[in-house]
């Protein structure tokens, strides 16, 4: 045996690490382990890497691997909870970042010109640096959103899709120059510069709510462009971790769609927000609604005194108040009234993809209380109290009744089923996908307006107080 | 290493229906996990990161991979320990 198969076989063990963690991370019992064979499964492609014979200068790997562990480790262990999304965002793009930096070096060095001149390492290299760029760039804008560095609200501008589209041809263009000369410093410039515009224009455009797609995809991106450099440099353990994580961002994408019912294309193309705030700014103007009273804290007590279950829906207003220790406050006291407390997650609540269950087990709600949309829909229609807290698009009854709203046909929480309906808001501005919500009108909807976390606290004290 | 394109290419398909299947299994509960920890899996790159760095000729590659590296470590070390972090809050504690 020589030690080229040794690598190998290291490899494929890292692979079947990979694959094994990600199983046990589908029970929560079983998850921490499970990332921790993953984490395994990288140390050991890493060692085999080390051994492998083609590497000879060790400084400048130690080097970057001591500053990059330094730097993630510091990351981690700062984040707070709620800036979860942005976390990932970046952590994504820096994935991005390192698959197009391994390709142009491969391209630098020659890497494409050397063997039997096959195309297949040259394409490779494009698409590496092409995707491997959008996902960069295009995280390090989701990024900025999340951070709220700059607005939330998609960005648009004329010939928005012709504009890309162009921008897309010519990074095709600069890929078949790559591969017919790969000397060819022009067209990699060009790759360069179209792959990071990609990214920065095909993520603008697309607003706040509707983040959770953008970063399952973006995450698919990192995994499909670690793939490419796997192709590049013949190595099949980077080919199969990457379309491991390739696929996962896949598969988060399809379910964010549906949870939203709409199609991957709209969500990318169709500026949602900004259409959805034109045509029904129309629509508000023309119904002509009755005032809505604010209730207070007490009155919500008052309700909650003769309640005996509730179910709580948390939204992203929950996190942007960091409301969710405040929340489990209220549960408690709720509970000590002898009050059955459940959550109702609807998938597409906050910026990413099992964001609102991340933030209530911070606040150490057990996840038995936190319920699937499927599973608790049925039951709200027996509940005395649903607590709307900073979510709105997710429990509009306009997109299960009015065919004319941009969000007709989206699967949401049937919170206005209940007895009562408490909807905590700060406002009543329609929010940020700009969308008349018919619930905040209804006869058993209590409006409590108010910073969730504030609201929160205010409804603990009074109903204990009662 | 795999000489045959064609080689790479099986693996990819059946690495992503091995993918498709394994994480369709995860519940919405841990989605955020998830991503996040598929996300430093993708930080595997760093194996091309090394590689590209390794070379024993200084030149540009050789700091584009060194670049590489940091990023690419950013990824797995942070990723796996955010996800750790995370994961650590879900699992089942005593009643207090």
């Amino acid at each position: 045996m020589d030690s080229a198969f040794l690598v190998q076989f290291a490899y494929l063990v890292s692979a079947v690490l990979f694959i094994f963690g990600i199983m046990r991370m589908s029970a929560a019992k079983t998850a921490v382990s499970g990332n921790a064979i993953a984490a395994v499964g990288m140390l050991v492609a890493v060692v085999a890497t080390l051994l492998n014979r083609g590497v000879v200068s060790y400084t400048v790997i130690i080097a970057g691997i001591v500053v990059g562990s330094a730097i993630g480790l510091v990351m981690a262990t700062r984040i707070q909870m709620t800036a979860m999304p942005q976390m990932v965002a970046l952590l994504n793009g820096f994935g991005g970042i390192a698959s197009l930096l391994v390709a142009s070096a491969e391209l630098l060095r020659g890497g494409a010109t050397v063997g039997d001149g096959s195309v297949v390492v040259p394409v490779a290299i494009f698409l590496g640096i092409l995707i491997g760029g959008i996902t960069f760039t295009g995280s390090l804008i989701a990024f900025a959103k999340l951070q709220e560095v700059m607005s939330g609200a998609p960005i648009t501008y004329p010939l928005q899709q012709v504009v890309n589209g162009a921008i897309f041809v010519t990074a095709i263009g600069s890929g078949v120059m790559i591969v017919q000369d790969p000397t060819n410093m022009t067209a990699f410039a060009v790759l360069l510069g179209t792959a990071g515009l990609l990214g920065v224009l095909s993520v603008i455009p697309i607003g706040g709510a509707d983040m959770p797609v953008v970063i399952s995809l973006l995450n698919s991106y990192s995994g499909l462009a670690a793939c490419a450099t796997g192709f590049v440099l013949g190595n099949g353990g980077l080919v199969i971790a990457g379309s491991l994580v390739g696929s996962a961002g896949l598969i988060l994408t399809k379910i964010m769609c549906d949870a939203m019912n709409r199609s991957i294309t709209n969500v990318l193309f169709g500026a949602f927000g900004a259409a959805g705030a034109a045509s029904t700014a129309g629509a508000t103007g023309g119904v002509d609604r009755p005032a809505v009273k604010g209730y207070t804290a007490d009155d919500a007590a008052i309700v909650f005194n003769s309640a005996q279950s509730a179910i709580i829906v948390p939204g992203y207003g929950m996190a942007v108040a960091q409301a969710q220790h405040a929340v489990r406050e209220l549960v408690d006291v709720l509970e000590a009234k002898g009050i059955k407390v459940r959550f109702a997650i609807h998938p597409v609540a906050g910026r990413m993809p099992g964001h609102m269950n991340v933030l209530l087990a911070e606040a150490n709600v057990p996840y038995e209380k936190l319920i699937e949309m499927e599973q608790i829909n049925s039951d709200f229609g027996e509940t005395d109290v649903a607590l709307v807290i900073g979510a709105n698009d997710v429990v509009n009854p306009a997109a299960r009744e009015d065919e004319s709203s941009p969000i007709y046909g989206m699967p949401v929480l049937d919170v206005d089923y209940a007895q009562h309906v408490m909807v905590v808001k700060r406002s009543l501005n329609t929010g940020f996908a700009g969308i008349d919500n018919p619930l905040f009108y209804n006869e058993n909807t209590m409006m409590l307006f108010g910073d969730a976390k504030g609201m929160a606290s205010a409804m603990a004290e009074a109903i204990s107080e009662s | 290493m795999l000489a045959d394109p064609a080689a790479a290419l099986t693996i990819f398909v059946l690495s992503m229906f091995v993918g498709f299947f394994v994480i369709a299994k995860v519940p919405p509960l841990l989605h955020t996990p998830l991503m996040s920890g598929s996300n430093a899996i993708s930080g595997i790159t760093i194996v091309g990161a090394i590689l590209a760095a390794g070379h024993a000729d200084a030149t540009t590659a050789t700091w584009l991979g060194f670049a590489a590296i940091v990023f690419a470590t950013i990824n797995c070390v942070g990723g796996f320990l955010v996800t750790n972090r995370m994961l650590a809050m879900f699992a089942p504690k005593k009643k207090d």
